[in-house]
């Protein structure tokens, strides 16, 4: 796959990763992908000094302010606030709801990534094993990934964490559960398609052993659509953290996660939309970063379409 | 074709096999006694032993070895939970919720017409706007009108079910008041049931207001499950359609003087609608996922928002009945999916 890729690049002088960066650098959704990413996580890696405070810590003398954002000069005057006090509002424990969402942040990207890293690292494991020995431990892991496919979406994460009890590390475990089957498929189709190749074949004919031939041809080989699943599935995987948070299955209240924030709005979102219009347009746009960045990552990363 | 079906139907078994598996082991590997949960953890022990045998929670969960070795009749190995729930499975009998006592099946045939009602509206949605959305931008590539789709492709995938669910109902049903914000009918309107899709039902009763009352509480529901399928098919479409109106015997077509309207009518749309009913047919399974979150946001009276109650309830048998019902379901659609690519495109041929 990609090794025709770099073959003609290695001759341009030029090597994989200077190509593939130049070529998503020249997609303009892609930088709009990268740059709401790197948003996010500046905001969430800086919260503390964006919005210093406890996000947990309530407060009655605050309760249910509307955003001062878009708030009227003649409202911000008779509340003897200013336009930057409470820019997205409080909610009903008078707790700032700008702060909540950043302090937000850090829980969903840090799910997001360790649920789809663990994920990764599971599935290409897998996959290995499958597709290089094949046989039995094939036909075992082939049926493992029906079984988990099966379960369309998020029903497999909901499934596991009624079971195991709600919780933030729970629903990370399940959603990480429910990514497996996709790395697995990768690698193990990576690899079964390079184990018959001719130069694999003449590597393990000169004598190279299987740690050889795995570190050497078979995982750089799958590392481009590992990568582009990797944004692919961080997307995915920040909706599902929201999700389960959302059904009371997450991160429990009073934690500052968007899911949950959500949940605590949906009760009162007739008096007080905007408990759930910040947090619900934080998940949104994360989301549209990972899924913006990833389309970019296969446009690039596909030697087809150079 | 028909070996084909066969030999497809039986691959199934061992993935539903291993389904209630995973969901019976799953459930059983609870903290706690389902004794315990149902009766409070202040009930009297010769009470909760009897409801253990009364659930059959005495039994081994997989094989009964000592039983085996006891009786040496192969009939006592398999007297376990797991065999038994396998053995009701096949009767057509799934136990009863362990709070309300209604057995599994009846809830899950009394539910079930409702979240297909709200899949199919929203598969409706997906297709009608999805399919010509992704067929004129690909006709228009490299426009604005493409570049519009697509970023609202991208868009659309990216939304949260329950807060865009959350969203229409603050707009339309709150602020606006044109649609109603939950259930399936308003108070006072009630329809005979036939299929138990309720639009459908009115009008085949000749009850148009009723199917009107119905169709209304349809359509921010379907709206909010709809989408993400949508924007899958807006892309699927446009990728398919442009590999299509790339080949030779579409510049052949065009070159003959063919209308252009019929070129992509006939010569192309048809031949890039397999990867697009692939799509569609998975997509069947995120809306059946989907369905959980929006259900229970709209409070639509159908099986996800059932099993939604259940978890709440930590209700085991529903949680059990549900997905595994789910599944199933899932894999029998992606089956008829596969089987399906021969009727669209006949040079397909299944050994």
């Amino acid at each position: 796959m990609s090794d025709a890729a770099t073959a003609p690049a290695a001759e341009r002088g030029s090597s994989l990763s200077r190509d593939v960066a130049k070529r998503l650098f020249r997609h303009p959704t892609g930088l709009l992908g990268m740059a709401i990413i790197v948003l996010f996580v500046l905001s969430a890696l800086f919260a503390p000094f964006l919005r210093p405070g406890d996000p947990l810590k309530s407060n009655l003398r605050t309760r249910n302010i509307p955003p001062t954002l878009v708030m009227s000069p003649a409202d911000l005057e008779t509340r003897g606030l200013s336009r930057g006090d409470y820019p997205l509002g409080t909610d009903a424990q008078g707790r700032d709801l700008l702060q909540r969402v950043l302090y937000g942040g850090r829980i969903s990207l840090r799910v997001g990534l360790f649920a789809v890293a663990m994920a990764m690292s599971v599935g290409t494991l897998l996959g290995l094993l499958a597709g290089y020995w094949g046989g039995r431990v094939d036909m075992f892991i082939v049926w493992l990934i029906d079984i988990l496919l099966a379960f369309p979406g998020i029903l497999l994460a909901i499934s596991i964490v009624a079971v195991l009890g709600s919780s933030l590390t729970n629903a990370l475990i399940a959603i990480s559960i429910t990514q497996v089957p996709i790395y697995i498929r990768i690698v193990r189709s990576v690899t079964l398609q390079l184990r018959g190749s001719e130069y694999v074949q003449a590597a393990l004919a000169l004598g190279s052993g299987s740690q050889r031939v795995i570190l050497g041809h078979i995982l750089p080989n799958s590392l481009s659509p590992l990568l582009v699943q990797l944004t692919m599935s961080t997307g995915t995987a920040i909706l599902d953290v929201a999700a389960l948070g959302f059904l009371g299955l997450g991160a429990q209240p009073p934690a500052a996660e968007w899911g949950v924030m959500i949940a605590d709005g949906y009760n009162r979102f007739r008096e007080a939309p905007w408990l759930s219009i910040a947090p619900g347009l934080a998940i949104f746009l994360s989301v549209i970063g990972f899924n913006l960045l990833g389309d970019a990552a296969r446009d690039a990363l596909d030697p087809r379409l150079k | 074709m028909v070996a084909y079906v066969i030999r497809r139907l039986l691959g199934l078994i061992p993935v539903l096999i291993g389904v209630t598996l995973l969901i019976f082991f799953l459930t059983r590997v609870i903290p706690g006694d389902p004794a315990i949960a149902m009766l409070g953890e202040r009930a009297a022990p010769n009470l909760v032993e009897r409801l253990r045998v009364d659930l059959g929670l005495d039994r081994p969960l997989f094989l009964n070895v000592a039983g085996f070795r006891e009786t040496g009749s192969l009939k006592t190995l398999f007297d376990s939970q797991y065999f038994g729930y396998m053995g009701g499975l096949l009767r057509g009998d799934m136990g009863r919720s362990i709070l309300t006592l209604v057995p599994i099946t009846q809830s899950l045939t009394h539910r079930f017409p409702a979240t297909i009602e709200l899949a199919l509206a929203a598969m409706l949605l997906a297709i009608v706007v999805g399919v010509p959305a992704g067929v004129i931008a690909a006709i228009r590539r490299g426009t604005w009108v493409d570049t519009g789709v697509t970023l609202v492709a991208i868009v659309g995938v990216s939304f949260p079910v329950f807060w865009l669910a959350i969203l229409l109902i603050y707009l339309f049903a709150v602020v606006l008041g044109w649609l109603p914000p939950s259930g399936r009918l308003s108070i006072g309107t009630s329809i005979e049931p036939i299929t138990g899709l309720y639009v459908l039902d009115g009008l085949l009763r000749g009850n148009l207001s009723a199917a009107g009352n119905a169709a209304k509480h349809l359509v921010l529901p379907a709206l909010a499950l709809g989408t993400i399928p949508l924007a899958i098919v807006v892309r699927m479409t446009r990728s398919a359609m442009l590999e299509v109106l790339g080949q030779d015997y579409v510049r052949t077509a065009r070159a003959k003087g063919l209308p252009a309207m019929r070129v992509v009518r006939k010569h192309s749309l048809r031949n890039a609608l397999l990867p697009v009913v692939t799509v569609i047919g998975l997509s069947f399974g995120s809306l059946l996922s989907g369905a959980i979150l929006t259900e229970t946001v709209f409070s639509w009276p159908g099986i996800g928002r059932w099993v939604y109650d259940g978890i709440a309830a930590r209700d085991y048998p529903i949680i059990q009945g549900g997905v595994i019902f789910v599944a199933a379901l899932f894999v029998i659609v992606n089956l008829l999916v596969d089987v399906s690519y021969s009727l669209i495109d006949p040079r397909i041929q299944y050994a």
